[in-house]
């Protein structure tokens, strides 16, 4: 099924969660967090859906 | 007349440190964690200043790429309190989508909020920034409002329940001064949270000059980072916070029109 994350189309198996997604960039970036839809979830073991937008953040420098 | 001059720093002026709700900060520097060419050169310029206080953005991150990491980016959170802000901004709803985000990473709901819908100006929106410190304080934010040097816009803010306000010296990043002086000085002489000077600030003179007027802290990005040693000019604006702040409590002397000899009108040689 098809989801956005971070703004680009991708192609995830039926059940991933977006904890599984968080993984993938946490090899990278020690921190990050997700939004699902809008809003953060309470928790990141939740399983995304088709259509899903996600966004997965973290901190850069800024004033 | 022989004796040595004392090498001795004199006693030290007496501070309250600052401090906003429940969090203490001992250093009224506040530094913006952006533009710095390298995490060396920032964790430099950060052990310089003397700051407690970091800000920082929220952003997509990148899976192929290193990023995220207080350390690495040159920060130590042991050291600093990381505050995130909500750069970027067009109106309350994303401030507030950034600001919930920020609370994921940081782990507290300590936000500086930045709402800028006009990217040539950087010019802090006034309905959508009163609009979202309402909504963010009922979620339970703290919140530090960026707000254009309006001292009505001062008094809702803090009415709304903003932590501090957080007026602008000049645009961001220009480095140009305390242009807003007049301005920032009715905020202060009306204020009943904690004034921090924000944008604009190029010179530790300016810096001094915020500190005099009454300011409880400045927050500064663009002087440091673009400065030729971003760690000397970051020691610069420490000395400067801290002769700024010395002075507004000492209470400036007068201002006069006209001159007034400092030396004694009598006993001249030439007198009769």
């Amino acid at each position: 099924m098809k989801i956005i994350v971070n703004g680009s189309s991708r192609e995830i198996g039926s059940g991933t969660t977006l904890l599984d997604l968080l993984r993938t960039f946490r090899d990278q970036n020690s921190l990050v967090v997700g939004e699902l839809n809008g809003e953060v979830p309470s928790d990141e073991n939740v399983a995304l859906s088709e259509g899903d937008r996600v966004e997965i953040v973290t901190f850069v420098g800024g004033g | 007349m022989n004796q040595t001059p004392s090498t001795e720093t004199p006693t030290a002026f007496h501070d309250e440190p600052l401090r906003i709700r429940e969090r203490i900060f001992s250093s009224r520097l506040w530094i913006g964690s952006g533009k710095f060419s390298s995490p060396k050169i920032l964790a430099a310029a950060l052990g310089r200043s003397g700051a407690h206080l970091v800000t920082v953005a929220v952003r997509r991150a990148d899976p192929t790429a290193r990023g995220g990491d207080p350390a690495f980016l040159g920060i130590d959170p042991e050291k600093v309190f990381l505050l995130p802000n909500t750069s970027g901004a067009r109106n309350a709803a994303e401030a507030l989508r950034l600001a919930r985000l920020g609370r994921a990473l940081v782990g507290h709901a300590w936000v500086k909020l930045e709402v800028t819908p006009d990217p040539a100006t950087l010019m802090p929106d006034p309905v959508e920034t009163l609009l979202a410190t309402e909504l963010l304080v009922k979620e339970g934010f703290t919140v530090l409002p960026y707000m254009h040097a309006d001292p009505v816009l001062a008094l809702r803010l803090q009415d709304a329940g903003a932590a501090t306000v957080m007026p602008l010296a000049a645009p961001i990043g220009t480095n140009r001064g305390l242009r807003t002086r007049d301005l920032i000085e009715m905020i202060l002489a009306q204020a009943r949270v904690p004034v921090i000077v924000d944008a604009g600030i190029g010179l530790p003179s300016h810096a001094a000059e915020a500190m005099e007027i009454g300011a409880s802290a400045v927050l500064v990005n663009t002087a440091i980072a673009t400065a030729g040693s971003p760690p000397d000019m970051a020691e610069a604006f420490r000395l400067a916070v801290l002769a700024g702040r010395a002075a507004y409590l000492s209470g400036p002397g007068r201002v006069l029109e006209q001159a007034e000899a400092s030396s004694p009108l009598t006993g001249f040689l030439w007198e009769k």
